[in-house]
C-alpha cells in the first residue's frame, strides 16, 4: 500500500469512527443506556454479595464485570448487527460503491465503538467502585492498561468479524442479539470468577475474548484477584493478541466473501427492490 | 470522442425471486449492447421490472454481469473495479442513506472521505452544492429531522461531492417536488454542458418529459431488452408514421365504416359525449394521407365540425408503440408531467 492510499484509507477509517464517537454522545439517550442499564444489575448482585458477607473484592469483581459489559452490549448492537442497519439504510451498497475497501469502514466503526467504549467502561466501574467502596490493589497499572486495550481490541475484532458473518448466515438481527446477549453474560464471567464454571466450560467461554480480558484484569486490581485466577495473566495476554489477529483475519476473509456473494447473487449488500 | 460505457451481450439471471421461469432462473437483462459516448447524459426508460435498476448495478461494479461484458471507462466490470470505483458515483430516488445523529454537511463530509478528498476540498464543494441545491440552511441540521425531499436532495449532493466522471442517476427525483425536481434537472443538465472534462451521466427515469428534456439519448427497454436507440427527437419522428387529427362534431347520426373508409386514413375511432351532443373522432392517417377529404366528407355527411386538433406526437406515443403499454408507476403528485 501506497502512503497515498494509506493516507485516504485513514481519512475513510476516521470518518466512520467520527460517527460514533462525535456523532452517538450528541444523543443523551446514551447515557441512561450504557451507563444505568449496567449498573443495575451490578447493584443487584453486589447487594446479594453483600448480604452473603461475601469479601469487598467480589463486589469489585462484579462491579468491573458489570462495567465491562458495556463492550458486549455495544459488540452486539454496534457491530454484529450493525450490518444489517446498514443494509437497509442503503449505507452498505454505498460502502461498496466507494473507492476505499470496506476494511477501512468496518475498522472505523470498530475504533470509533471501541473509543466510545473504552470511557464508559471507566466512568461505569468509578460510580459502582464510589458506591460500594472498593479498595483496589494494582498490581501494574501498565499491565492493566495494555490488558484493557487488548480485551476492546479482541472483542471488536470478534464483532467485525461476526458483521460480516451474521449478514451471510444469520436471519436478522433480533435473533442474533436475543442469541448472543445472555449466555456470554453469563459464560464470560461478567458477574463471578470464570474459573467457578471450571476448564472445559472456561475454555470454550475464552473465545470470547471478554473472558479472560476481565479475568487477567481481576488479577491485576485486585488483591484476591490471583486466587480465582483462570490462568497467569501473561498467558492470557498472549491469547488475546493471538485471538485479535484470528478474529482481524476472520474479519477479511468474511467480508471479501460478502463483497463477492453481493456482486455475484445481488442480494446480501443491496436492498431487496 | 471517447467512449463512456460499452457494454456486448451483456446479460443477467435471478435464482430465485423475483418471477421464476421454467428453469428457476429469471433473466433480468438480455444481451444488451450499448455504448455510450463521453459527455452526454443518456437516458434508460421503461416500465418496472424491465431491468434499468439491474443495469445500474452491473455498470456500477455492484452487480456481475452473468454473461457478457461490460466496460467503464474502457475497465472491465468483472474485474477492474478498483479502477472504476473511484471515478464513478450513484444516486437512487427514495435511497435512506447516511446516519441520523449526523448533520447533512457532517453526512456529505463523510461519504467525500470515503473517495480520499480532502476535508478542505470536500467542505467547499459542500458549501457549494448546498448553495445550489437551496439547502444551505439546513447544513447543520441532523438529517433525522429532514423531509424526505431534503434527505433526497442532500442524497443528489452526495453523488456530485466526488466529482466523478460518470455519474449514474436512478430516478433521481423521486419524492422531489415540482420546483424541486425542476432545478435538480437544470443543475444536472448543466453539470454536464459546462464541464471542463467530459461528464457522462445515465439516468433512469419514469417521467416521460424528464427523458425528453434532459437525454441526449435515449434507451427504451423492456422486459431486460433494449427496444430502441436513439435521440428523443428520432424517436418521436420514427415512430409518429402520419399525423393524427382530433376532430369534434356536433351530435348527429353517423357511418363510421364510411369515415374509415376514406383515403388516406389509416384508423378511425370515435366516442359520444350524450351531454355535450357531440362526437369526438380521432384520425391517423397513413403518410402523406390529407385532411381535406375528412373535412370534404364530414360536410357531405352533414356533421358540423366544431374544432380540429392536430395531435403532436409525445415520447409516450413512441413507447406505447414500442412497448405496447404506457410507462407505468412513478409517485404519483410528486411531480409535474403527469
Ligand atoms: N437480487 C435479485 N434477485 C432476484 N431478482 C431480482 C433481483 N434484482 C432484480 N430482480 C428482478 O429483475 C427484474 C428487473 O429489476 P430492476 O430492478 O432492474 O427493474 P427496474 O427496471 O429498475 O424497475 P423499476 O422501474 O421498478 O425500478 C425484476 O423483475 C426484479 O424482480
Ligand atoms: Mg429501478
Amino acid at each position: 500500500m501506497s502512503t497515498d492510499e494509506l493516507i485516504k484509507n485513514l481519512r475513510g477509517i476516521w470518518a466512520r469512527a467520527y460517527v460514533r464517537i462525535i456523532g452517538v454522545n450528541r444523543e443523551p439517550s446514551w447515557l441512561i443506556f450504557e451507563l444505568f442499564f449496567p449498573l443495575l444489575p451490578i447493584c443487584a448482585f453486589a447487594f446479594v454479595y453483600k448480604s452473603m458477607n461475601a469479601p469487598s473484592d467480589y463486589l469489585g469483581f462484579v462491579i468491573l464485570g458489570g462495567a465491562m459489559t458495556a463492550i458486549w452490549m455495544n459488540v452486539l448492537w454496534g457491530m454484529a448487527a450493525q450490518f444489517f442497519w446498514e443494509r437497509e439504510s442503503g449505507n452498505l451498497t454505498l460502502y461498496m460503491l466507494c473507492p476505499m475497501p470496506t476494511m477501512a469502514v468496518l475498522i472505523g466503526m470498530a475504533i470509533g465503538s471501541g473509543f466510545s467504549t473504552f470511557f464508559r467502561v471507566i466512568i461505569t466501574f468509578m460510580i459502582g467502585k464510589f458506591i460500594f467502596g472498593i479498595t483496589l490493589h494494582i498490581a501494574s497499572y501498565w499491565w492493566l492498561f495494555v490488558t484493557f486495550m487488548l480485551t476492546i481490541a479482541a472483542v471488536f475484532s470478534l464483532g467485525m468479524m461476526m458483521a460480516s458473518f451474521f449478514l451471510l448466515y444469520g436471519r436478522d438481527a433480533w435473533n442474533i442479539l436475543t442469541v448472543f446477549m445472555e449466555p456470554v453474560f453469563f459464560l464470560s464471567g461478567f458477574y463471578f470468577p470464570v474459573k467457578t464454571l471450571g476448564y472445559p466450560l472456561g475454555a470454550i467461554a475464552s473465545l470470547i475474548p471478554i473472558t479472560l480480558g476481565l479475568d487477567a484484569m481481576r488479577q491485576l486490581a485486585f488483591k484476591l484477584g490471583p486466587a480465582t485466577a483462570f490462568l497467569p495473566v501473561g498467558v492470557e495476554i498472549t491469547i488475546l493478541i493471538i485471538l485479535t489477529i484470528i478474529y482481524l483475519i476472520g474479519a477479511k476473509y468474511l467480508l471479501n466473501k460478502l463483497e463477492y456473494l453481493g456482486r455475484r447473487e445481488g442480494r446480501l449488500t443491496l436492498r431487496w427492490q | 470522442m471517447s467512449i463512456a460505457i460499452k457494454t456486448t451481450e451483456l446479460s443477467r439471471s435471478f435464482t430465485g425471486g423475483g418471477e421464476k421461469e421454467a428453469g428457476g432462473l429469471f433473466q433480468a437483462l438480455s444481451d444488451v449492447n450499448i455504448e455510450i459516448p463521453e459527455g452526454m447524459i443518456y437516458g434508460l426508460l421503461g416500465p418496472n421490472g424491465a431491468g434499468k435498476t439491474t443495469l445500474i448495478k452491473i455498470l456500477s461494479t455492484l452487480l456481475l454481469p452473468t454473461s457478457g461484458e461490460a466496460f467503464v471507462n474502457g475497465y472491465n466490470v468483472d474485474n477492474q473495479y478498483d479502477k472504476i470505483r473511484p471515478i464513478i458515483n450513484m444516486v437512487s430516488g427514495g435511497e435512506n442513506c447516511g446516519y441520523g445523529i449526523l448533520t447533512v454537511a457532517e453526512n456529505l463530509w463523510m461519504f467525500a472521505q470515503f473517495y480520499g478528498i480532502p476535508t478542505k476540498t470536500a467542505m467547499e464543494r459542500i458549501k457549494t452544492l448546498l448553495e445550489i441545491m437551496n439547502l444551505t440552511d439546513k447544513a447543520d441540521v441532523k438529517i433525522n429531522k429532514l423531509s424526505t425531499g431534503m434527505r433526497q436532495k442532500m442524497n443528489f449532493i452526495r453523488g456530485f461531492v466526488t466529482e466523478p466522471k460518470i455519474l449514474f442517476l436512478d430516478e433521481p427525483t423521486l419524492g422531489l417536488d415540482v420546483n424541486a425536481a425542476r432545478e435538480t434537472r437544470k443543475f444536472v443538465m448543466d453539470w454536464v454542458k459546462n464541464a471542463v472534462e467530459p461528464k457522462t451521466v445515465i439516468l433512469t427515469t419514469h417521467y416521460m418529459k424528464e427523458a425528453d428534456e434532459m437525454c441526449h439519448k435515449l434507451a427504451i427497454i423492456d422486459s431486460g431488452k433494449i427496444l430502441a436507440i436513439d435521440t428523443p427527437a428520432n424517436l418521436k419522428k420514427q415512430e409518429a408514421g402520419g399525423a393524427s387529427y382530433n376532430i369534434t362534431v356536433g351530435y348527429k347520426e353517423f357511418d363510421a365504416n364510411s369515415l374509415r373508409a376514406i383515403p388516406g386514413v389509416a384508423s378511425f375511432a370515435h366516442s359520444v359525449s350524450d351531454e355535450d351532443a357531440i362526437i369526438e373522432m380521432i384520425f391517423n392517417l397513413e403518410a402523406g394521407g390529407a385532411l381535406a377529404k375528412i373535412i370534404e366528407k364530414l360536410s357531405s355527411e352533414g356533421l358540423s365540425i366544431l374544432n380540429i386538433h392536430k395531435k403532436e406526437f409525445s415520447l409516450e406515443d413512441a413507447f406505447i408503440k414500442l412497448v405496447g403499454r404506457r410507462l407505468n408507476g412513478g409517485e404519483a403528485g410528486a411531480n409535474e408531467h403527469r
